[in-house]
């Protein structure tokens, strides 16, 4: 495994080696110790600002990266950018260098357009991660997902081979094209379950197997995600009804009797109790959701000290003016 | 890059033989002694302590690891370094930790291992066992146990192996180039 | 007047399948005379003292003025994405002699009053011939059919509602039916809105990929198929825009084979890319319709062979920074293509996928006929519009130096072979590359 971790930004799982996701999986594990202390806070990242750019509503995730950032010691400051507010004559460049100018270590970025943040990485010299882009993609939940499995099942290694089915909306769900990705990349076999309305063309090029009928998808499964459904979809047509939509695609306890004993369900949140997820199964002994929270904040905090925790390509985090010879003395005044 | 040998397998035995005494003898016995070794090395020499010391006394003591890492006062300036193991057996409180580590240098790894170890509570007190001390101090920062002296010039890198990680026992000390930036880079 | 002579260049006209070495006379702003090169031929040394000037074109090629039927002028209204100036410069300075621009502007170029600013702002400037297009339908609404013969009689040439199709198909019948009474065309912009969708790229893996919300190629097929039928029914004259998909050439094919009154036209955006360029997001490939698939640019490459598609038009469309540096889905569609249509489509020539006969006539005769113009050619009698291109002249699309305010351009770092260095309009050299 290469020691290092040299890479800018973290903008989705497609641009991650096999090794940079053990990496960042591997100090998960480790920042998860750190959590159960009873001073939850290293210094690491002292002196280092994170902004947390939200121009979508969320709780989870940002409270999240706030909480990693801050356990960190880094300061972390959250915007949330109405959407309304957006169209003011200011592009998006304006505003990254805006940002940039108040000189951040880091922006994590939320976004309802797919891109962003990959738009704004290359306005910014400071790192830029993706806390979830439109439809694209949702890093950071597919890397808390992996750890997840890997940690109930004893080892990242174990992901290799490893069956994962994915129900729900997939065409408009950036956690599902993450993890497609990043399962696949990791050896397990991805198989989306949904109606046809919900899985988009060419979806197996990332990685996976289509199959639209549930009850026979389960079966085989080592693990169960399933993806919110929201409700809007219904006027676009997308499903004729909550009931029926529940009934085919909502996991309760009569599909998971199919399934195999030891299955893991996940789910990124907030669930849709009794209509993707039946309240049995979602507080049932099979259910690793909350165990996907809290490592939520590990792989957060694996994140921030991978990308701001060393220095990049030459150029330290630390000072970017300090030459190699007096990195020392330099420090010591 | 030159080499030489300057402790052997024999010579690193008995220098741990002589601390794990020392350790005993200064603390007056082994009660609420516990054993942090600082990963790689420095972990597997405090194994090797335990179990010297449980030879002498029959006791086994409380052995792990801190992982002094995220506590470094030069993360910015290298590359992202890999997370070690962190292994806190039993509670710290009030407890005397043997902090163990294979060389001791500049001082800035066990600056950053004391502070560790106070996130995790309040120790009676910190003592320090290190297999070699190599001089050039950076912060006042002395060792309780020393397994052997050995005078470096700056530019020169003591390394210890140990079969548990790299398939010999001994101190070498190499001749390095770089040798200023090399410095603490474990 | 002086007479002007453009000689030893090879001439190539293919509204007369001329293609040979020629010495072209201009008088009076028209075209005197093409004679066979011939040294014994050409005028005395003092015959050129008294009033010719000799443009030596050996080596180079002549062909009819360019025309872009598919330009976006901007002007009046969104001055500071383009002007008339700024864009009939960039016309020039791509060799185009004539461009038709959109009614997109505001307002909206629904009648006379507008056509005639946009008439006499481009004969003002004596670069290229502006001939404005008008709106179907008032303000672009759909509903109600514009005053057809006064935009015909203050100059424009053509009807579009660009940007928006015509939804409601009574009306779309009804526009090509009274403008058949007017002999004009009616152009379509064809797209079927609800299959459009919010959409941002095309549908296809690359959109699921990038997580962009896709426009079906039926979007397009489904409206094509409306708009030709209609036309077969009413018997008006169909031009259907920037054709991007395999499944309208298909539809296009089948009723030029039947003989319905239908053209068509392909950008040059859509000739060399495809939906694969979107990858990183960057907007200078978001344009409608959208980038497609490899299958559909093959076939729209045949198409040109096959005279499916008859011309070859930019849809020139200046964006400033407000509406391009900003998020993928908010930003606006268009790309800039007068400078760069030429030099990038002669990558076809040079790849022997088309000739250049091909090439030059989908830019001169076709274009023209589409409209109904008498443009084109390079017939005695003729107005002089001439472009004079050197193919071996290799430049790099660098946006920085672009005569067009837009910088929105796909082709940006692209090393082209073949440009105008001479664009001729009556007679008069309006635009020479500085070397």
């Amino acid at each position: 495994m290469p020691d290092t971790f040299n890479r800018k930004d973290l903008l989705g799982i497609e641009d991650l080696s096999v090794e940079e996701i053990v990496k960042i999986l591997g100090s998960a594990a480790s920042f998860r110790e750190v959590a159960e202390r009873d001073i939850k806070k290293v210094p690491t990242l002292r002196g280092k600002t994170i902004i947390n750019l939200f121009y979508e509503p969320s709780t989870r995730t940002r409270t999240s990266f706030e909480i990693a950032a801050k356990r960190m010691s880094a300061d972390a400051i959250n915007i949330a950018v109405a959407s309304s507010s957006i169209k003011k004559g200011e592009t998006l460049k304006d505003t990254a260098l805006n940002l940039e100018a108040m000189s951040p270590d880091c922006i994590v970025v939320r976004h309802g357009s797919s891109g962003t943040p990959q738009m704004l990485a290359r306005y910014l010299k400071c790192s830029v991660i993706n806390a979830g882009d439109g439809l694209h993609e949702h890093p950071s939940q597919a890397l808390l997902d992996m750890l997840t499995v890997s940690n109930r099942l004893g080892g990242i290694e174990k992901l290799d081979g490893l069956r994962i089915l994915i129900v729900g909306d997939v065409a408009h769900s950036r956690v599902a094209r993450s993890n497609i990705l990043g399962f696949s990349k990791m050896g397990a076999h991805v198989t989306v379950c949904g109606p046809p309305t919900m899985i988009p063309v060419g979806i197996e090029h990332l990685g996976c197997d289509v199959n639209h009928d549930m009850t026979a998808a389960v079966k085989d499964a080592d693990v169960v995600m399933m993806l919110r459904l929201q409700l809007e979809r219904q006027a676009a047509g997308l499903f004729p009804s909550p009931r029926e939509y529940a009934k085919l695609y909502g996991l309760d306890s009569l599909k998971l009797k199919r399934a195999k004993k030891d299955v893991i369900i996940l789910h990124p949140g907030p669930i849709n109790r009794g209509l993707e997820i039946s309240p049995e199964v979602a507080d049932g002994p099979w259910s690793l959701i909350l165990e996907q929270v809290a490592n939520g904040l590990a792989v957060r905090m694996a994140l921030f000290y991978l990308l701001l925790g060393g220095v990049k390509d030459g150029i330290s985090n630390a000072n970017k003016s300090l030459n190699p010879d007096g990195v020392r003395l330099l420090n010591l005044r | 890059m030159n080499s030489k040998s300057v402790m052997d397998s024999k010579a690193i035995d008995r220098a741990l033989a002589r601390i794990a005494h020392e350790i005993i003898e200064r603390n007056k016995g082994t009660e609420n002694l516990v054993l942090l070794g600082i990963p790689t090395r420095g972990s597997h020499l405090a194994k090797r302590l335990q179990a010297k010391i449980d030879m002498i006394e029959g006791v086994s003591l409380p052995t792990g690891a801190v992982d002094a890492t995220l506590y470094r006062d030069d993360l910015g300036m290298k590359e992202t370094q890999s997370l070690k193991e962190m292994e806190i057996p039993i509670s710290i409180e009030g407890r005397v930790v043997i902090l163990v580590d294979d060389v001791l240098y500049t001082g800035r790894t066990i600056r950053a291992a004391m502070n560790a170890l106070m996130d995790f509570g309040r120790p009676l007190s910190i003592q320090l066992a290190v297999l070699v001390d190599r001089g050039h101090r950076e912060l006042p920062i002395k060792a309780d146990y020393v397994g052997k002296n050995i005078p470096t010039a700056p530019d020169e890198d003591v390394k210890l192996h140990l079969e548990e990680v790299d398939d010999a026992n001994e101190v070498v000390i190499q001749i390095t180039k770089e040798g200023l930036c090399e410095k603490e880079s474990k | 007047m002086k007479r002007l002579l453009l000689k030893g260049g090879r001439v190539l006209d293919p509204s007369r399948s001329v293609d040979g070495l020629y010495d072209v006379i201009v008088f009076g702003g028209k075209v005197a005379s093409i004679k066979a090169s011939d040294d014994q031929a050409s005028p005395s040394e003092a015959e050129t003292d008294a009033g010719w000037e000799g443009i030596d074109c050996a080596g180079l090629l002549i062909v009819p003025g360019l025309i872009d039927i598919h330009t976006h002028l901007r002007e009046p209204g969104f001055e500071y994405k383009e002007t008339i100036k700024t864009g009939t410069e960039a016309a020039v300075a791509g060799g185009f002699t004539t461009i038709l621009c959109m009614a997109n502007t505001e307002p909206i170029n629904d009648n006379g009053s507008v056509s005639r600013f946009i008439v006499r702002q481009g004969h003002d400037l004596k670069l290229a011939n502006v001939l404005p297009i008008g709106a179907v339908t008032t303000g672009f609404k759909g509903s109600q059919l514009t005053e057809m013969a006064e935009l015909q009689e203050a100059g424009c040439v053509a009807l579009s509602d660009d940007g928006l199709p015509i939804t409601d198909a009574a009306i779309m019948r009804r526009a090509l039916e009274y403008a058949k009474g007017l002999d004009l065309t009616v152009i379509s912009h064809a797209e079927e809105p609800a299959l459009v969708a919010g959409g941002a790229m095309h549908e296809g893996d690359v959109s699921t990929r990038l997580g962009l919300k896709g426009i079906p190629s039926e979007a397009e097929s489904v409206m094509v198929a409306r708009d030709v039928l209609l036309s077969e029914l009413t018997g008006g004259k169909l031009h259907v825009a920037h054709v991007s998909t395999k499944g309208a050439l298909d539809i296009i094919r089948e009723a030029k084979k039947r003989g319905v009154n239908v053209t068509a036209e392909a950008s040059p955006h859509h000739l060399m890319l495809t939906d694969h360029a979107v990858s990183d997001y960057g907007t200078e490939f978001k344009m409608n319709p959208p980038l497609r698939a490899g299958d559909d640019r093959a076939a729209l490459r045949a198409a040109i062979k096959d005279g499916t598609i008859d011309t070859i038009a930019t849809d020139h469309a200046p964006h400033s920074s407000i509406e391009k540096d900003v998020e993928f889905d908010s930003a606006a569609n268009g790309v800039v293509g007068l400078e760069t249509s030429l030099g990038v489509v002669l990558r076809l020539v040079d790849k022997g996928e088309l000739t250049l006969a091909e090439v030059i006539r989908a830019m001169t005769i076709n274009p023209a006929i589409a409209m109904g113009l008498e443009k084109g050619t390079l017939q005695v009698g003729r107005d002089a519009d001439i472009t004079i291109i050197d193919l071996n002249k290799e430049w790099t699309v660098e946006p920085e130096n672009f005569k067009t305010k837009g910088r929105n351009t796909p082709f940006a770092g692209w090393k082209l072979k073949g440009r105008a260095i001479r664009t001729i309009v009556g007679g008069r050299t309006v635009f020479e590359l500085i070397a």
